[in-house]
C-alpha cells in the first residue's frame, strides 16, 4: 500500500529529478486524465477485448468451424451450440465472428502501414523544402482529397480485381492525403527550430535529419489522427466486404457475411445483425478510444 | 480641386477592385482549381482503366477472333496509340460527356447515369435536409450546454451514428419499421401498381407526382423514401452535429460573444444569431462534404434498399465487369464532388464579409 | 437618488480547481460616483474579473459573492439573470480591449449599434438606424453612412474602438465599465480614444471605470485610483496624489516608472513580498 504512494508520488512530482522520471510522470497525468473520461475507457476495453480475441482466436473457437458447412443444421437459432446461431450454410456464427476479429484487425493494421509512411513521406519532405515541391506534393494531395473515399475505393477494387489485398490498397489508397497534410503542418512549424539548424550546422544528411529529428515530432499527432481514423477504415472496408470486394468467401469476413445473411433477414434476422453489430461495437471502441484521446492532447495543449 | 479629384478617384478604383475585381479573381482561381483536380480526377480514372487485367480487345472481340480481327479492333480502340495521346482522347471524350456504351444495358454510359442519378439526389436531398435540420440544432445545443447531460447524451448519440455500418442499419430499419411494425413501405422507389403512372419531369418521384397532382403516388412513395432517408440522413446529422458542437465551442469562447452579453442580449440571441452566424462560415464546407458522403453512403444504402439510383447502377455494372458504367459513375460522383467544392468557395462571401474583399 | 452609482462591498470571485479554490477576486469594495476610477494591476490581478463581477458575467464555475453590490438602488446580489439583461447596456455597460475580437466578424458594425438600440428602446428598423448614425457621428465618426455597412475587419483598430464606444453607449448608461480600453491600439490612436471615452463621459454625467494594467494613463486620467494584486485592493488614493502611496507594491510599481528629464541608469525592479498574497485584515 506504502508503496503504491510512493510510487505515485515518484510520478506526480512536479520537480522530477530525471528525464525517465519526467517521461513516465507525463504518461501518468495523460493516464489519469484518460481514465476519468468513463466512454473513452469502455472504447479502450472494446478495442483491447478485440486484439484479445482476434489473437486468442483458436483457443476461443474452433478453427475448422468457422468454415464447416452442416447443411443439416442451417438458420439455427441461439442455442448452447451455437451461442449466435448458424448461417444459410449451417456454419456456426460464433466462430466467424471471433476469426472474423482477426481478417478486421488485419485490414486496419495494413492500411496503417501503407498510410502513415505514405503520408509522412509525402508530408514531411514538402513542409521540409517548401517552394515548388511542397506545392506540387500538396496539389496532387489536394486532388485525391477531393475524390468520394468509397467510390474510389470501389473504382480500384473493380480494377485490381475483389480480394482482401485490393481492398487494403484501395483504402489506403484513399485514405493518406490527411496524413500528408498534418506532416506537413508538423514539420512547417518545425523546420526553423534551432536544434533542426543544429543538426545541419553538424552537417547531418536531410534525410537523417527528416528521419531523427522531425520524424518523431510528428508521430504523436499522426498517431492520434489514426485512432480516430480506425473507425472509418472499418466501416470502409466492411463496405467494400458488404459489396462483395472484400475478403472473398469462406473467409468469415464480418460485411460479407451481413451481405450473406439478408437474403434471410426477415425470417432468420440473427444471420445478417449478429455480424453487423460486431462491425458496430469495433468501430464505436475505435470512436471512443479516439475522442477521449483527443479529449486528453486537448486539454494538455489548452 | 484638384487634390479632391484625385482622392475620389482612388475612392472609385478601391471600391471597383472591392465589388468588381476582386469577385473576378476569386472566381478565376476557384475555376483554376477546379479544372486541375478534374484532370486529377481524369486521370485516375484512366490509370484504373488501363491497370484493369481484363484486356479490352478481348472482351470485345471474344479470345477466338484471328489476329488480324484483333489488330484491327485494337487500333479502333486507340489502344495502339501513346498513353498521353490516348489520355487526350479520353479526356475530349469524358468533356464530351461520353463515357462509353455499358455492356449491362447497351446504352451510352451517360444516358444511364441521367437517367438514375435524380433517384439518388431525391434520396440524398431528403438526407441532407434532415441531417442539417437536426444536426445543427443538436450541434448547438451541445455547445451550449457542454458538458451537461444534454451535452453527454447528443454526443454520445452522434457517436452512435458514426460507428454505425450503413448498411446494416438499412436492414436493421427494414427489419423493424418494415417487416415487424409495418409503418413504412419496403424496399423499392415506389409499388409496382403505380410504376409508370406519372410522367417524369424532374425524375424525382415524390416532386413528379405531386406536379401531376397524383396524392397517392406521391404518399406511396414517400413512404418508401422515409426509411432510406432517414437512415442516411442521421449519420449525417451525426457528423454535422458534432461538427456544429466543436465550432460553436470554438466561437462561445471569442470575445465578441460577450461584448454582446454586456450590451444586454438575451443569451439565446448571443447563441443563435451571433455564434451561429459564425459557424454558418464553418459549417458551409461541412455541409458540402456531408451531402457528397451522402452519395457514397447512396451506394450501400441503394444496395440495401434496392434504391434504382446511381449506388444500385454502380453496383450492378461493377459485377457485370462493365467498367465504362463505373469509371463514368465514378467520374459522375467526382464532378459533383468537385462541383460543390466549388459552390462552396463561391458561398463563402456570403456569409463572411471577410472574403469579399478578399483577392 | 443618490450620486453614488456603484457600490460594491467585499466582492469574492472563487473560481474551483483541481487544487482547491482559486480565489481571483478577493473582499474587494469601492464606490463609484459620477466620477472616473481607475483599477490598476498586473495580468491575474483580478481587474478584469472585477469588471465582470459588476456586469454579472463571470462564467461558470466561477462563483461570485459580497457583502453588498448595487448599482444606484438596484441590489444585483437579487437581480434575476433576465432582470440582470435589462440593466446591460441600459445602465452598465462594458468596452472591451480589442475591436478586433470583440465585434461580430459577421454583422455590420451599423446593425451592431442598432442592435443594442432595439434591445433597450422599442424602434422601428429605420429609427434604431438613425439612432446608430447618430452615435456613429457622436464618436467623431466623419461619414456615419458609410461605416454603417462596414465590417469590423474593414474599420481600423482606433474607428473600431469608437464603434464599440457607441455600441455600448447608445442605450445610455450611467456607468461604463472599460477594459483596458486602448491596450490593443496604435500608440497613435490611443490618445484619440481616450480624449472621446472622456468627453462622452463628461457631457453625460457618466461614471467610468478604466481598468488598465498601466499606471501613468490611469494616474493621468483618472480621479481616483484603485491598485490591486492578487486579487486584493492593496491601495486607493486620488490620482493627484498617488506619489503618496503607502503600500511598498504600489510604490514599488511607481519607482519603475521612467521619467522625462531625470536620466537613470537602470530603472529599479519591483521586488515582490509574499506578504502581500496575505489576506488583508479589514481595517
Amino acid at each position: 500500500m506504502s508503496e503504491a504512494i510512493t510510487l505515485r508520488a515518484w510520478l506526480l512530482d512536479p520537480a522530477p529529478a530525471s528525464r525517465r522520471q519526467a517521461r513516465f510522470g507525463r504518461w501518468f497525468r495523460a493516464w489519469l486524465a484518460f481514465r476519468r473520461n468513463g466512454l473513452a475507457v469502455a472504447g479502450l476495453a472494446i478495442v483491447l477485448l478485440l486484439v484479445a480475441v482476434a489473437v486468442f482466436a483458436p483457443l476461443l473457437a474452433d478453427r475448422q468451424a468457422a468454415t464447416f458447412q452442416d447443411l443439416a443444421q442451417r438458420l439455427q437459432p441461439a442455442s448452447w451450440a451455437h451461442p449466435f446461431g448458424t448461417d444459410e450454410l449451417g456454419r456456426d456464427i460464433y466462430t466467424r465472428i471471433v476469426f472474423g476479429a482477426r481478417i478486421t484487425l488485419t485490414i486496419v493494421g495494413l492500411v496503417s502501414l501503407i498510410v502513415v509512411p505514405l503520408g509522412l513521406g509525402i508530408g514531411m519532405p514538402a513542409g521540409y523544402f517548401g517552394g515548388v515541391i511542397d506545392k506540387v506534393l500538396m496539389r496532387i494531395t489536394d486532388i485525391f482529397l477531393a475524390f468520394p473515399r468509397l467510390i474510389l475505393a470501389l473504382a480500384f477494387a473493380a480494377a485490381l480485381g475483389p480480394g482482401i489485398e485490393n481492398a487494403v490498397i484501395a483504402i489506403a489508397l484513399t485514405a493518406w492525403p490527411p496524413y500528408a497534410r498534418l506532416a506537413r503542418a508538423e514539420t512547417l512549424t518545425r523546420r526553423r527550430a534551432e536544434f533542426i539548424e543544429a543538426a545541419q550546422l553538424q552537417g547531418a544528411s536531410t534525410a537523417r535529419i527528416l528521419g531523427t529529428q522531425i520524424l518523431p515530432l510528428c508521430l504523436p499527432s499522426v498517431i492520434m489522427r489514426l485512432t480516430l481514423d480506425m473507425a472509418g477504415i472499418i466501416l470502409t472496408a466492411a463496405g467494400l466486404g458488404f459489396l462483395g470486394l472484400g475478403a472473398q468467401p469462406p473467409a468469415p469476413e464480418w460485411g460479407a457475411m451481413v451481405s450473406t445473411g439478408r437474403g434471410v433477414l426477415l425470417d432468420q434476422w440473427w444471420v445478417a445483425t449478429v455480424p453487423g453489430l460486431a462491425i458496430f461495437i469495433t468501430s464505436l471502441g475505435f470512436n471512443l478510444l479516439g475522442d477521449g484521446l483527443r479529449d486528453v492532447s486537448d486539454s494538455r495543449s489548452a | 480641386m484638384s487634390a479632391t479629384a484625385s482622392t475620389g478617384r482612388t475612392e472609385i478604383s478601391a471600391e471597383w477592385g472591392r465589388r468588381v475585381a476582386a469577385p473576378i479573381r476569386r472566381v478565376a482561381s476557384v475555376l483554376g482549381s477546379v479544372s486541375l483536380t478534374f484532370l486529377g480526377l481524369t486521370v485516375v480514372t484512366f490509370i484504373i482503366g488501363r491497370v484493369i487485367p481484363i484486356d479490352p480487345v478481348l472482351a470485345i472481340v471474344g479470345d477466338k477472333a484471328s489476329r488480324e480481327v484483333y489488330d484491327r479492333v485494337r487500333e479502333q480502340l486507340g489502344l495502339n496509340k501513346p498513353l498521353l495521346v490516348q489520355y487526350w482522347d479520353y479526356l475530349m471524350r469524358v468533356l464530351h460527356g461520353n463515357f462509353g456504351t455499358s455492356v449491362m444495358t447497351s446504352r451510352p454510359v451517360l444516358t444511364d447515369l441521367l437517367s438514375v442519378f435524380p433517384a439518388t439526389v431525391e434520396l440524398s436531398i431528403l438526407a441532407l435536409i434532415i441531417g442539417v435540420a437536426g444536426g445543427i440544432p443538436l450541434g448547438v445545443v451541445a455547445a451550449t450546454h457542454r458538458g451537461r447531460w444534454q451535452d453527454q447524451a447528443i454526443r454520445f448519440g452522434s457517436l452512435l451514428g458514426y460507428s454505425m455500418p450503413v448498411f446494416w442499419l438499412g436492414l436493421v430499419g427494414l427489419l423493424a419499421f418494415y417487416a415487424k411494425l409495418g409503418w413504412v413501405n419496403g424496399p423499392g422507389r415506389i409499388d409496382v401498381a403505380f410504376d409508370d403512372m406519372v410522367t417524369p419531369v424532374t425524375g424525382m418521384v415524390t416532386i413528379d407526382s405531386l406536379i401531376a397532382g397524383e396524392y397517392e403516388v406521391f404518399w406511396n412513395a414517400l413512404s418508401h423514401l422515409v426509411l432510406p432517408a432517414s437512415i442516411l440522413g442521421y449519420i449525417s446529422l451525426a457528423y454535422v452535429a458534432r461538427m456544429t458542437r466543436s465550432f460553436m465551442l470554438g466561437q462561445l469562447r471569442q470575445e465578441y460573444v460577450l461584448a454582446t452579453l454586456a450590451k444586454g442580449l438575451s443569451p439565446w440571441r448571443v447563441v443563435w444569431v451571433h455564434a451561429l452566424g459564425n459557424v454558418w462560415v464553418q459549417l458551409l464546407t461541412v455541409i458540402a462534404l456531408t451531402f457528397g458522403s451522402l452519395l457514397e453512403g447512396a451506394v450501400l444504402t441503394e444496395t440495401v434498399f434496392a434504391w434504382p439510383g446511381l449506388g444500385m447502377y454502380m453496383k450492378n455494372s461493377l459485377f457485370a465487369a462493365d467498367l465504362n458504367a463505373v469509371l463514368g459513375g465514378t467520374v459522375v460522383i467526382g464532378i459533383v464532388y468537385i462541383g460543390l467544392n466549388m459552390l462552396t468557395d463561391l458561398l463563402y462571401p456570403l456569409v463572411d464579409p471577410r472574403a469579399r474583399d478578399q483577392r | 437618488m443618490t450620486d453614488t452609482l456603484l457600490t460594491v462591498r467585499n466582492l469574492r470571485v472563487t473560481y474551483p480547481g483541481d487544487d482547491g479554490d482559486f480565489r481571483a477576486v478577493r473582499n474587494v469594495s469601492f464606490s463609484v460616483g459620477r466620477e472616473r476610477l481607475g483599477i490598476v494591476g498586473e495580468s491575474g490581478s483580478g481587474k478584469s474579473t472585477t469588471g465582470r463581477a459588476i456586469m454579472g458575467l463571470v462564467p461558470p464555475p466561477g462563483r461570485v459573492e459580497a457583502d453588498a453590490l448595487r448599482l444606484g438602488e438596484t441590489d444585483l446580489l437579487k437581480t434575476s439573470e433576465r432582470q440582470f439583461r435589462r440593466l446591460r447596456g441600459r445602465r452598465i455597460a462594458m468596452v472591451l480591449q480589442d475591436p478586433k475580437y470583440s465585434l461580430d466578424p459577421v454583422m455590420s458594425v451599423g446593425q451592431q449599434i442598432a442592435e443594442t438600440h432595439r434591445t433597450h428602446v422599442r424602434a422601428g428598423q429605420r429609427a434604431a438606424r438613425q439612432a446608430a448614425l447618430d452615435m456613429l457621428a457622436a464618436v467623431h465618426i466623419r461619414d456615419p453612412e458609410r461605416v454603417y455597412n462596414l465590417y469590423p475587419h474593414q474599420v481600423s483598430g482606433g474607428m473600431g474602438q469608437r464603434v464599440m464606444i457607441a455600441m455600448m453607449l447608445i442605450a445610455g448608461p450611467d456607468l461604463l465599465i472599460a477594459d483596458e480600453p486602448t491596450s490593443a491600439l496604435d500608440v497613435t490612436v490611443q490618445q484619440q480614444v481616450l480624449v472621446i471615452l472622456d468627453e462622452m463621459v463628461r457631457s453625460r454625467g457618466m461614471g467610468l471605470i478604466l481598468i488598465s494594467h498601466n499606471l501613468h494613463l490611469v494616474s493621468a486620467f483618472c480621479d481616483r485610483v484603485l491598485v490591486m494584486y492578487a486579487g486584493q485592493v492593496v491601495e486607493t488614493c486620488e490620482a493627484s496624489r498617488l506619489g503618496e502611496a503607502r503600500h511598498p507594491y504600489t510604490q514599488g510599481l511607481l519607482a519603475a516608472l521612467p521619467e522625462l528629464g531625470h536620466r537613470r541608469a537602470e530603472l529599479p525592479q519591483l521586488r515582490r513580498d509574499p506578504a502581500w498574497l496575505e489576506d488583508i485584515v479589514p481595517a
